[in-house]
């Protein structure tokens, strides 16, 4: 049985329509005009135990709404959906104690206080015993690199510390479904690598299934082998992170470290040309024509290192968005295969 | 229900130390809490100089339903305001979707997740005067067996203001923002202050069948005073069961209109 399985899952929210300005402000608290917002139209997902899922998609896509009917935070227009087995929107306990939800741009621990004491309170609120609650802690702030920070004022944290230890309570209860909302939003990168690491653990040990948002490619590439786009709220492609390279990015990045100066006119013989200092240069290749055109860049060049790289997936997915759809991508891929 | 006994002690301690988290805060507010006992002292000197008799009510009749007053009061600023003013903030940044996602009862974790040492003062003042007036100053004097009789009407007053003010936070959900909830429930409780007696005759239909108050303090003021008809604190458990499911199903139906904030 899947963890996760949605059939034609929507919603549809009625926002208010306001005009800018006072006067505006002034009309919409008399008469108040709103609209109907399709945030999601169309979610068919099937997501199995233990799978890491990155799932992609611009701002406003429709991933946090997703996120939230799967929580049964916000309840569903139409259709289908079920996690372990139960409908979210019914918030039963027996389901809530075993999901957890991360937001990198929310947090849950009581500001005032060491995150110990919201430990303490997420232990009791899942029934977890204290000695059983205290030797997780343990464990997971070893694998997080934590340790005075749990007896420190929350407010009092670096932001990576904060998420480090919002990580600790949201997992507390060894929940087997995840979602992560953006979990590494605005860490830097040592606390990026250090929750990455702590999550594909987690996966690993207790066979959880993770559904995940984030902006930072670098965390889909690290934990994700599948990964779902979204577009305007309806699934614009499902499978293997490989493949949405593969659909969505027929360029290769082709690096040069030159012996010697080359112009920009000698290199576009190649490729697009995305940097030049003269030195070294950056160039963008049709997949299909890559070997080729390698062997001629070495041997028409002075070339002293040669690296091929996939362009950052930031950029792929950034091109797929900008074109409206994928099939624009797809497209320039066919006219050159 | 072990399992909300303990989440409760622990909502309750994490709430006090908090609040003494602020030193220079908490020496300030203490302070605070000792002046505003005195202005309420000081009115109290006040109206026993002039000795103001109302409708059916002998000053110290009267002076008993004050003590209600100010001890429903405290109790309301330690157990219900913070929390009333917590739901606001948790739908405001979208922190309720923590709340929600929790294996409690929601309106439990919102009801009870924080507690206000400055009521105290209140509701000790307001119990040192029911006591002092009741069996100092009333001919004849209570007897301490008398004060049992206080609990049943004053419990049902507790749990109607509590019912009321869920059900106005409960409207955060559609409107986001409604601090003023809190003010719109202490100007209610305020209405409380005198016995309902001592209002125009409109007023105390208002008070006693629209909103409640009469139910608050005056019932269970006759209550002490041993001459409250069984009818009108049976009828006080009645409307605060009543308000409770009331409050208890608006919530839920709420929860399906809840969008949560920001993303």
């Amino acid at each position: 049985m899947p963890a996760i399985t949605t059939r034609g899952l929507s919603k549809t929210y009625r926002v208010a329509d306001k005009k800018p300005g006072l006067l505006g402000t002034l009309r919409h608290f008399i008469k108040r005009r709103h609209r109907e917002i399709e945030a999601v139209k169309v979610v068919d997902l099937d997501i199995a135990p233990g799978e890491v899922v990155g799932f992609l998609g611009p701002n406003g896509a429709g991933k946090t709404t997703t996120l939230k009917m799967l929580t049964g935070l916000v309840h569903p227009t139409a259709g289908e959906v079920s996690v372990l087995g139960h409908e979210p929107f019914k918030r039963r306990p027996e389901l809530l104690k075993q999901i957890t939800l991360v937001m990198g741009n929310k947090q849950q621990m009581i500001w005032d206080l060491p995150p110990m004491d919201s430990l303490h309170v997420n232990a009791a609120v899942y029934g977890v015993p204290d000695d059983e609650a205290m030797r997780r802690v343990k464990v997971f702030a070893e694998m997080l690199g934590l340790d005075e920070e749990l007896t420190q004022p929350v407010r009092k944290l670096s932001l990576g510390q904060r998420m480090k230890c919002e990580l600790v309570a949201a997992l507390l209860h060894h929940p087997k479904v995840l979602f992560l909302d953006e979990p590494t939003l605005g860490l830097d990168l040592n606390a990026q690598t250090a929750v990455r690491q702590f999550l594909k653990q987690y996966n690993e040990e207790q066979q959880a299934s993770i559904l995940l948002t984030s902006h930072y490619m670098a965390d889909i590439t690290a934990l994700c082998e599948r990964v779902v786009v979204i577009h305007e709220g309806a699934i614009l492609y499902d499978g293997s992170l490989d493949g949405v390279i593969e659909r969505f990015a027929p360029l290769r990045e082709v690096k040069l470290d030159l012996g010697g100066h080359a112009d920009d006119a000698v290199l576009r013989r190649f490729g697009e040309v995305e940097v030049n200092d003269g030195r070294s240069a950056r160039l963008l290749v049709q997949r299909q024509t890559l070997t080729e055109t390698v062997g001629r860049v070495l041997a028409e060049l002075d070339v002293e290192d040669l690296t091929v790289t996939d362009p950052p997936i930031e950029d792929v997915i950034a091109r797929l968005f900008a074109s409206g759809d994928g099939k624009a991508e797809q497209g320039t891929t066919d006219a050159h295969g | 229900m072990k399992r909300y006994l303990k989440t409760l002690v622990l909502f309750w301690s994490a709430s006090i130390s908090a609040e003494m988290e602020y030193r220079a805060n908490f020496i300030l507010a203490t302070l605070s809490s000792l002046a505003s006992m005195g202005g309420a002292l000081f009115a109290l000197w006040a109206l026993l100089r002039t000795e103001y008799a109302m409708a059916g009510w002998s000053f110290d009749q009267a002076l008993i339903v004050v003590g209600i007053y100010t001890m429903l009061d405290g109790l309301q600023q330690t157990l219900l305001a913070p929390n009333r003013q917590q739901i606001n903030e948790f739908v405001r940044n979208g922190t309720l979707d923590f709340v929600l996602i929790k294996p409690v009862d929601a309106q439990f974790w919102l009801s009870a997740r924080k507690v206000s040492v400055w009521g105290v003062p209140n509701t000790l003042l307001g119990m040192a005067l029911i006591v002092y007036v009741a069996s100092f100053r009333l001919e004849p004097a209570a007897a301490l067996t008398d004060y049992p009789r206080l609990v049943v009407p004053l419990a049902a007053g507790i749990l109607i203001y509590y019912a009321l003010g869920y059900l106005l936070s409960t409207l955060t959900i559609w409107f986001t923002k409604l601090s003023n909830v809190t003010h719109a429930m202490h100007a209610l409780l305020e209405a409380g202050r005198y016995p309902v007696g001592a209002y125009p005759p409109a007023y105390r239909v208002f008070f006693t069948f629209v909103v409640p108050v009469a139910f608050m303090t005056t019932v269970p003021a006759d209550a002490l005073l041993g001459r409250a008809q069984p009818a009108w604190v049976l009828g006080g458990l009645a409307i605060a069961a009543v308000l409770l499911v009331a409050a208890r199903l608006f919530w839920l139906f709420a929860l399906r209109f809840y969008t949560s904030a920001s993303s």
